[in-house]
């Protein structure tokens, strides 16, 4: 929110309008910030209790399972309210805007499994906050490369056929990590 | 104290690895434009990729084993592997950054394959930084080894899949250069790639048991404390 409200008043200084590039730059930067911060909460600021009652209640591929479902839905909502904000402050430039959420949807689902189990990680240790950030960003990195180049296809307003294979490399990736996700996650709940 | 001997394997990489440096240096080679002579280090910057991933390899095999079977050892493997593929990780940089100074005209084109291998880099390296973040023995070889197979994962399509995705790629086998195939290599060439692949990567496997011996000498020392 308020890195959008920064770059806003960035932009208005200077009165022209940015290019699409930097758009497309400012947009993810924002995404991403935003998702690493509320996603990595995710286990990070439980209590001590709350791992307890959850480690009785209920078993951990149902946690990790409700965990990824959970945070799809916060990654998503955030990155559709970043791009509200973006079109409403600085200017909505994308021409192809069901491609871009197709986009923003798979990226939510990628982003979410990889963070929930990187916080797992993270929690763990002792100065989770930090190692949040080190862990994720160069797992997460592949996915936002990927929706960089849909998003630049959906900015040109390209004929949709040019972007599909990006869009099954980005699904694809997404079931490869929800998957260890989901299978390396009881090894790390259980200590 | 055991008597410290030299195993077969490891003077057969000795041979080997003299065998790829006289060959390497001193062999003719086929003479193309703009590569000219830089293309000895064909031999020297492939094999240093095959090393790095096969340890990489290795070291996943070895944390899910850890994951399965809950015995330290495995662990040890593991972080010993990933130790010494990074290590010729950042060679392999080192030598492309040389290769492409001759060749391609800086040492770091604007290529997508060697910003995402050193993407993959820092993957390990914050592989590293989760070891030494971690004081519990067991825990940290668990999540380690959860964070390393998860982080192959991630691995793989960033060096292997993007860059052959995009179109402005200098690699051989990326954007639309035709890709690298063994048959095509001059016949002479041939010889001595496959024999320093092969040497590499038992200097590799030296250098890992290496470091496994010195770790787990450092634990004995520790424990005798």
């Amino acid at each position: 929110m308020s890195l959008v409200f920064i770059s806003y008043l960035t932009f208005s200084l200077r009165q022209n309008a940015i290019s699409e590039a930097t758009w497309s730059a400012l947009f993810w930067l924002t995404i991403l910030f935003s998702v690493v911060n509320s996603v990595g909460k995710s286990f990070i600021g439980e209590k001590k209790g709350a791992f307890i009652y959850l480690y009785t209640m209920a078993s951990a591929q149902a946690i990790i399972l409700s965990k990824i479902i959970y945070n799809t839905a916060l990654c998503l909502l955030l990155s559709l309210g970043g791009y509200l904000l973006f079109s409403i402050f600085i200017e909505n430039p994308i021409q192809d805007p069901l491609l871009f959420i197709t986009t923003l949807f798979l990226t939510s689902f990628g982003f979410s499994s990889s963070l929930s189990l990187i916080s797992g990680i993270a929690s763990k240790a002792n100065n989770s906050n930090i190692l949040m950030a080190v862990l994720s960003f160069p797992v997460v990195l592949g996915i936002l490369l990927l929706a960089i180049k849909i998003t630049k296809n959906a900015l040109d307003g390209l004929d949709r056929s040019v972007s599909v294979d990006e869009l099954l490399n980005l699904l694809a990736i997404n079931c490869i990590l929800t998957a260890l996700a989901y299978l390396l996650f009881p090894y790390i709940w259980r200590s | 104290m055991k008597r410290f001997r030299l195993e077969w394997w490891k003077i057969v990489t000795i041979v080997l690895l003299y065998y790829t440096v006289i060959a390497g240096i001193l062999f003719p080679v086929p003479r193309l434009p703009i590569m000219n002579e830089s293309i000895r280090l064909n031999y020297f910057h492939v094999p240093m990729w095959f090393t790095m991933m096969s340890l990489f390899t290795f070291s996943v095999w070895a944390s899910v084993k850890y994951l399965r079977t809950q015995n330290i050892k495995y662990d040890d493997y593991a972080i010993s592997a990933a130790k010494v593929g990074f290590f010729f990780g950042i060679l392999g940089l080192l030598t492309g950054m040389l290769w492409g100074n001759y060749t391609w005209g800086s040492f770091w084109p604007k290529d997508p394959k060697l910003n995402n291998t050193a993407i993959g880099l820092l993957i390990y390296a914050a592989y590293f930084v989760l070891r030494g973040s971690l004081e519990d023995e067991t825990q940290r070889g668990r999540l380690s080894a959860a964070y390393n197979v998860f982080a192959y994962a991630a691995f793989i399509p960033l060096i292997y899949i993007l860059p052959r995705m995009v179109d402005n790629s200098l690699h051989p086998g990326n954007g639309n250069n035709p890709s690298f195939r063994l048959f095509d290599t001059a016949h002479n060439m041939k010889m001595v790639i496959y024999t320093a692949i092969i040497a590499f990567i038992m200097l590799g496997c030296w250098l890992t048991t290496i470091s496994l011996r010195l770790r787990t000498l450092t634990k004995l020392q520790n424990e005798k404390l």
